[in-house]
């Protein structure tokens, strides 16, 4: 397993400072992209808890990410409650759905895409249920007041300098807390129900709980990601909130980075983000609609058919790093 | 470590029709080695199923030191005192040697390094020590029958159930299984049933042999004893022989 040596655990102080004081040498856009590197690279270790170590492929990730932002909006919407409250609210609701998307398909043994279509599935009803609930402004979408030039942190109202240390903050705290799960008990239970259940079930490990904990887990990261994504894009649709393209958008940065390893999403996000930008730079100088789309997804297939296994691992063998 | 005492009474498995186990009962003792053979398709490891909490018994029950464990899951089985090797073999194929046989030490070690620490010991003891960073997946077959019994053994049983370890083995290689495991057992009087194929490694371990035949119990005794008993010479018949 990785062992961050001393070599490694420079370069992590080095970047960690260098993303530190990056709004104050960054411009308007830059920092722009740096928050959807650090956004993505967010939900992906959120994500990669299920799929890279525990081995359970969820579609239908928008679910948590889309409760945890509607409820946390709804409450300061609707009554003014601030999202460091309301976060817990859209926590435990992103928890009790993947209690029982997580029930339903491990008692019930579904397996790889079985599973996966029950994760899509659930993110489809509720999104059919929210835009018929009148709570969260139905189809029409929920708005949050936005006044320019207030910084008011106890609210997270602000400008993307705030939104950039939060993202920084939750994404830093998911890496360590991924590198403590992984060199757990649970972390390594994890691995060998990942590459055999029932290997694992015979020698102790109680596969049911490790799934379990391994999709409420997930689903609390990524509903921290969703109350983020609100107050920082300030409006909320269920079209957009729980689509199957934000369940994939998830995915990325893990998969093209390094399903399973602690700094493939944050690697795949780097990429993904940059080649997404430099794509909508030439598909605006082309002036043809859908390059981008074109051009992205070609990127993404060349990335998967040779680093199949992800750009990370690659990425530290070439610097020597194990 | 000791061993436990483990009891078959009446068990029988039908799978959909298909009864491939009937009515099998046999005891045994705590530190003992015991071997069940039997053709191929006999039920031997519906069986083992059965003893590990893989498959409920259709009927009858399994019980270790008294205490009725059929029935339960296979990691509260597990957590009873049972290891088991899987007959085809079943590694967690992209983690390294060390790391699936420090996921087994840590059911009894809940500490990551107290695990890697005790896997080690093993592996040294199963002669796979200058493997342990190679991931499962590149290992021989004979090495993965080897890394098998390492993972089962990490979980410190009171009874270890192997299922043909010794096939794929050169002859000297069963030998040094049958040293391992003899050593072992008189070590840590660890209870022992292997399902076996290669008779030079029954006659050298088992002190008592169960054979089985089309789901049932047709003998057990002495291997001496069953190497002349007329219903196991005729289910061998044209199979390889006895001895
Ligand atoms: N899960 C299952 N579902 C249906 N039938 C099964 C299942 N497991 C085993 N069987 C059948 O039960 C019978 C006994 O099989 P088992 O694997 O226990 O035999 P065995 O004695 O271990 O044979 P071998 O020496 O070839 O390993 C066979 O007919 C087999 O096809
Ligand atoms: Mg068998």
């Amino acid at each position: 397993m990785s062992r961050i040596t001393p070599r490694v655990m420079g370069g992590l102080a080095i970047l960690l400072a260098l993303l530190l004081v990056a709004p104050a040498l960054l411009g308007g856009y830059g920092l722009s992209v740096l928050i959807l590197v650090l956004y993505f690279a967010y939900v992906g270790q959120a994500w990669n808890i299920m799929m890279g170590f525990a081995g359970q492929l969820s579609l239908g990730h928008a679910l948590y990410a889309g409760l945890g932002g509607y409820m946390a909006a709804g409450l300061y919407f609707h009554y003014g409650i601030g999202p460091w409250a309301g976060m817990f609210v859209g926590v435990a609701a992103a928890v009790a759905a993947a209690a029982v998307v997580g029930y339903l398909g491990f008692r019930f043994s579904l397996a790889g895409v079985y599973f996966a279509l029950l994760t899509i599935a659930f993110a489809e009803f509720t999104r059919i249920g929210f835009d018929n609930w009148p709570w969260t402004g139905e189809s029409g979408g929920m708005f949050l007041r936005v006044e320019r030039g207030v910084t008011d942190v106890a609210n997270l109202r602000g400008g993307p300098v705030l939104f950039y240390y939060v993202i920084l903050f939750l994404a830093v705290a998911a890496f360590v807390l991924c590198r403590l799960l992984l060199e757990s008990r649970l972390g390594r239970y994890w691995l060998a129900i990942r590459e055999d259940a029932e290997a694992a079930q015979a020698v102790g490990v109680p596969v049911l709980k490790c799934k379990m904990l391994a999709v409420t887990i997930s689903a609390a990261l990524t509903a921290l990601a969703g109350v983020w994504n609100a107050f920082y894009y300030n409006n909320l649709f269920p079209e957009t909130a729980f689509a199957m393209g934000r369940s994939i958008e998830i995915t990325l940065a893990p998969i093209i980075g390094g399903l399973g390893t602690l700094f493939g999403p944050f690697v795949g996000a780097v990429v993904l983000t940059g080649l997404g930008e430099i794509f909508t730079a030439v598909g605006d100088k082309l002036d043809i609609p859908g390059i981008k789309q074109v051009f992205y997804g070609l990127a993404l297939l060349v990335i998967v058919m040779y680093r199949p296994a992800g750009i990370w691992p690659w990425l530290a063998a070439r610097l020597g790093i194990k | 470590m000791t061993g436990a005492r483990l009891e078959l009474a009446g068990l029988s498995k039908d799978f959909r029709g298909l009864r491939a186990v009937h009515d099998v009962g046999f005891t045994v003792p705590a530190g003992a080695i015991h071997a069940l053979i039997g053709p191929n398709g006999a039920g031997k490891t519906t069986i083992f199923n059965m003893i590990a909490g893989v498959h409920v018994p259709t009927a009858g029950t399994v019980s270790l030191d008294g205490r009725k464990i059929s029935g339960l899951r296979p990691d509260k089985v597990c957590d009873a005192g049972v290891g088991r090797t899987f007959q085809i073999v079943r590694p967690f194929r992209g983690l390294s040697v060390l790391e699936n046989v420090t996921i087994g030490a840590l059911h009894r070690r809940p500490h990551l390094p107290d695990a890697r620490h005790a896997a080690e010991a093993i592996l040294q003891r199963l002669g796979l020590a200058d493997r342990r960073h190679q991931p499962a997946e590149s290992l021989t077959l004979p090495d993965r029958k080897r890394l098998e019994v390492a993972r089962a053994l990490a979980t410190e049983p009171k009874l270890l159930l192997l299922d043909e370890v010794m096939a794929g083995l050169r002859p000297t290689e069963v030998d040094v299984m049958v040293a391992f495991l003899r050593e072992l057992n008189a070590q840590t009087g660890l209870t022992i049933l292997l399902i076996e194929h290669v008779m030079r490694a029954v006659m050298a371990l088992a002190a008592h042999v169960v054979v089985v035949s089309y789901g049932e119990k047709i003998a057990e005794g002495t291997p001496a004893e069953i190497t002349r008993h007329q219903a196991v010479l005729d289910v061998y018949l044209g199979e390889e022989e006895v001895a």
